[in-house]
Order: C-alpha cells, then structure tokens, then sequence
C-alpha cells in the first residue's frame, strides 16, 4: 500500500500539482459560493425547481445536437465542426415556411399541424446539408491525416454560415408563436400546485422522445447495426457484406435529422433564427458530447442534459454566492470551463469512453 | 472453367511489388491451403480476392466472372465469397449472437439464416453457451470460433480463411482444423491461408507455397508433405 503510493508519488509532475492547485481551488469557489446563497435563501425552492426544468429542455437540445458530433466522431474519428451550421440550415429555412404558414392562417386555425411541417422540412434540410457535407467535402479526404478533414470542417461552417447569410440576409427573423404552447400547465393543483412552461415541457418531451427514438435506431434496426458495425471497424464491416459509404452518409443523416429538430426547438424557445445562431448552440453540443465520452451514444444525451441544468442552475448556484455581479450571463463561462476541466482530468468523459481508441 | 481462379495477380504497396503474378484455381468442394512465411503475401492474396485492396493487374475469376470489378461489399452480397479475416474481427462491443447475424447481414432468407445459426451453435456449442456475452470479452479460441461462425452465417460459396490458428494453444488449434474439415464436409469450397503449413497440410487437398510474392511450388497436400523443400522450410524437418 504504502509502496504503491510511493511509488505513484514518485510520477507526479510540477504540471500535475498546478492543476490539482486549480481544481482544488475550483471546487472551493463552487462550495463556498452554493453555501453562501443557500444560507443566504436569495432564491426559493420552486425557483431551483424552474432552474432545472429550463436547463433539461435546454439541455436537451444539446443532446439532440451532441447525437451529430458523437455519431460522426464515433464513425469517421473526425470532428464535425461543421454540424451547428447543420443545426442551423434547418430550421433557418423552415422559419419562411412558418411565415408562409402564418400568412395563411394555418398556424391559427391548426397550430399543431402547421408546428409539424415546419419540423419536418426543418428536419429534412438539415439531413440533406449534412449529407451533401459528408459527400462533397469529408469523403474525398476519407484518407488523409486527421487534421485535414478537420480544417475541413471549420471551413466548411463557414462557408455555410456566409452562404446562409447571404440566401436569407443576416438579419434575425422571428419564429411564429405557437398559440397552444403558450402560458403554462400546472400540475398537482391541490397539492404542490407546480407551474411549468407548456414549451419547456412540449421541448423537453418531444426531444426524449426523440432521443430514445433515435437510440432504438441505431441499437435495434438493421441499419443501425451496420452503424455500429462501421464504428468499430469499417473493414470488418465491409467483410460482412455492409456497404461503408452508404452507410457513412446515414449516419450523418441521422445526425442531421436530430439538429434539424433541435433547431425547430430552438427557434420556438429562443424565437428567432438568424444566420449565425449555430455556434454556440454547436459549441456547447460538441462540449456535451465530450463530456459524455465523444463516440458514446447515452453519453451524449447525458452530456447535453448534465450541461444544460448545469449552465442553469451553476451561475444562480455558486458564482451569485461569490458576489459575482450579473452571474447569469457567465453561464457560457461555465459551460466552457468545465469543458476545459473535463479534457484534462477526465478526457474520457463521464461514461468513459476512450477518445483516442484507434490513431 | 474453374470453379474459382486467380490468374497473374499483381499487387503494389506504394512501390512495393508485394504479390508478383500469383495463379492458383480451386474447385468447388476443395480446401485449398495457401502456405508460406511471414510477408510472403498470403494474406495480401487474400484481400485482393475480398477487394479490400486493388490489384495492379490481373483476374480473380468466381464462376468465370471478374471479382475485379465489384467493390468488397458487392463481392459478398453478389458473389458469396467470404473473407474470415486475420486477427479474427469480431466487432467486440456486439454481442456473440449480433455478431453471428452480423455475417448474415446481407441474406433475405430469413428461415435459412435460422437454419444456419443452428448449425453454427452445434459446431460451437461454446458460442451458444455465450451468446449474450459482448464478443469482446470471449477468449481468443472463442473469438476465432465466432469469426468462422460469421463467415458461415454469410452463406458462403467460397470461404477464404486467414490463419484461423494464430496465436491460439495448440489443442485448440487442432479442434479449430477439425471443425474446417468439417465444414468443408458439409459442402463448403475453403480456400485457407496458414503459416502451420503442418496443420494446413494435413486437412487440405492441395496446396500452394508463396514465397516473396510468387508461387514457388503448387502440388497435392500429400505430394507436398513429402516435399523435400517443404519439409525442411515449412515442416521444420532436418
């Protein structure tokens, strides 16, 4: 016991010790800071509660995109930086449907139906931008380095960023109020009388339905196994008679059909789209999916959950308790932050996968 | 017209002349063993034939048709020749039983792929016992069993077999060549690489020896074993 310590204490660099330094005092400030606003009561417990509802449904969102970035990773070993402006096309196209829509009154007289469509061709665009990504930029360079098909995808984002810019005009564009998503539902009336948003609610469902949807895909369908296969060894996968390119191009078609989803959800929570609306909801998917263990399916969708209520409750939590001034606006802060801590104490994410499996 | 045929195969790693116009034949119900030592080429052979690299020149003939011209999935779906790798493959976070429908993968026929598992369970009793169990976590005997019983869930109409004794105990390695005698009984054509040219020797009915890339010596397995050059080189006899 005492030798093995002895032993480990022995490969313990300066490095090391100044991380351990900053973690520790991490830590501290989160403690310090959740115990003086506790103490101090600044919030009630049913704040807490909205805190968390609206990170789930934000947090979902970040699953449903995260399950883009971790397929792709998980298939190719690459890095789509390229999928927030996926999650963008979407539902920025969608958005003139909507007003089309609107127009006619049918997001009046049947706003569910209307809700459908533009999902749907939100959903369809997304798909059909991800796909034309994988064939015409990342499949040429199926072969070469690493690095190359990731500056790839960093110049692909922003050729798509400009092209929408320029399709659309850059300006922001308001998404049409659903009338039966609006106000509030409560549970419980007699008892704990509990007021949620209906649209964080309707997000929040339709996301886990999604997610699990999209979970059951890949685990029990066909095509899904001949996901799976590909991931773990695209050769052997060949051997078996399942065409690699095919299904290199599903994969990013289901990643595409999940952000074009997400987008919708966005745009209805947020109420606008506009060309650049993809980076940081990109952003913060790609650090869900890492956070989770990039390449790991349930990971990405616990990242992006655990990112979401983390975001939402952490500035409230512990940087108000500091005294810091305007906390809720440092919640990217915190998101990336703790981006930042996972890669280097725990790079392989929660559920643990690991991240460099194959070079 | 052979049942299958490579004819003047060519292969180049960048400007590495790694197969130089290799011609062997194997007609259908035949184990045919392609021995030699390390690097000599055998397992590049055999990724040409499953189209998992491209040949320079040359033809690799199924029933008279150029496997040339289909790309590796094709070869399976269209042509039922089954590569069982070397190092064994298995997709190691599936489970036994999705790996062995993984080799059916492509097959329609929903009763026969059913029939088939049955079969492969009663050649390995072990992989039934383990079925639920991910493939990763079986011993490297029990992997190998599993990578051959995939290729028979393929259907094959040619199975080629890449060192299905590598880096397994001996006794296994004997009931490994006993279960592919055995299958090559039940009716399937094997065209089977081994560095155990002992082993191979004794299950196959022909053989051919690569040396550097080329075909040095095509015999009958027993014409072989009597072979001087093969005994001293291959056999390990003095």
């Amino acid at each position: 016991m005492l030798e093995r310590l002895r032993y480990r204490l022995r490969y313990i660099s300066g490095t090391d010790i100044a991380l351990w330094i900053v973690a520790a005092l991490l830590l501290t400030m989160i403690v310090v800071g959740s115990y003086n606003i506790l103490t101090e009561g600044r919030y009630t417990g049913r704040q807490w509660l909205d805190f968390v509802i609206s990170g789930l449904a934000q947090g979902s969102i970040y699953a449903l995109i995260a399950l883009g970035y971790t397929m792709v990773y998980g298939i190719l070993f690459m890095i789509n930086f390229a999928h927030g402006e996926v999650f963008m096309s979407g539902p920025f196209t969608a958005y003139f449907l909507a007003e089309y829509l609107k127009q006619k009154g049918m997001f009046q007289s049947h706003p569910l139906l209307a809700l459908l469509l533009v999902m749907l061709l939100s959903m369809l665009v997304s798909t059909v931008i991800a796909v034309s990504l994988e064939r015409l930029a990342y499949r040429p360079l199926r072969g070469a380095p690493r690095l190359v098909p990731l500056i790839t995808a960093i110049g692909a984002s922003f050729f798509l960023q400009y092209t929408f810019r320029g399709l659309y005009t850059p300006g922001f564009k308001a998404y049409p109020e659903v009338e039966p998503l609006k106000g509030t539902w409560v549970f419980f009336p007699n008892s704990l009388h509990l007021e949620i948003e209906r649209m964080l609610i309707a997000v929040f469902v339709s996301s886990v339905l999604l997610l699990i949807l999209l979970y059951a895909f890949v685990q029990f369908t066909k095509t899904g196994r001949a996901i799976r296969a590909v991931a773990e060894d695209q050769q052997a996968a060949a051997l078996m008679g399942v065409d690699v390119d095919h299904t290199i191009s599903v994969t990013f078609a289901v990643g595409g059909a999940a952000a074009g989803a997400a987008g919708v959800f966005y745009a209805l929570m947020f109420r606008q789209v506009n060309y650049f609306m993809g980076f940081f909801p990109g952003l913060k998917a790609f650090t869900a999916a890492v956070l989770g263990g990039i390449g790991n399916l349930p990971g990405a969708m616990l990242g992006g959950l655990f990112l979401g209520v983390f975001e939402s409750v952490g500035p409230s939590l512990f940087l108000e308790g500091l005294g810091v001034p305007a906390a809720y606006q440092l919640k990217d802060a915190i998101a990336f932050t703790m981006l930042v801590l996972f890669l280097i104490f725990r790079p392989t994410g929660i559920l643990g996968e690991r991240l460099a499996k194959r070079a | 017209m052979a049942y299958f045929e490579v004819r003047d195969l060519h292969v180049y790693y960048g400007a590495i002349h790694a197969l130089k116009g290799i011609s062997l034949r194997v007609e259908e119900g035949e184990i045919v063993t392609l021995i030699g030592a390390n690097g000599a080429g055998k397992t590049t052979t055999l990724r040409a034939i499953s189209g998992l690299v491209r040949p320079r020149s040359g033809q690799i003939l199924f029933e008279g048709e150029d496997l040339l011209r289909y790309k590796p999935h094709e070869i399976v779906t269209q042509k039922r020749v089954i590569h069982v790798p070397e190092g064994r493959r298995v997709f190691a976070r599936m489970t036994v039983e999705e790996n062995l429908y993984m080799g059916a993968f492509t097959r329609t026929d929903r009763d026969k792929v059913e029939e088939d598992l049955e079969r492969v369970y009663q050649l390995f009793p072990r992989l039934k016992e383990r079925r639920r169990q991910l493939a990763g976590t079986l011993s490297g005997g029990e992997q190998q069993m599993l990578a051959i019983g995939r290729g028979l869930m393929a259907a094959p109409r040619l199975l080629l077999m890449d060192e299905p004794s590598m880096g397994l105990a001996p006794i296994l390695v004997e009931s490994i060549f006993e279960t592919i005698q055995e299958i090559n009984k039940q009716g399937t054509t094997i065209l089977l690489v081994e560095q155990n040219a002992h082993m191979a020797l004794q299950i196959a009915h022909r053989g051919y020896v690569l040396r550097t890339g080329e075909i040095v010596l095509h015999d009958t397995a027993e014409n072989l074993r009597a072979n001087e050059m093969v005994q001293k080189t291959y056999l390990g006899m003095a």
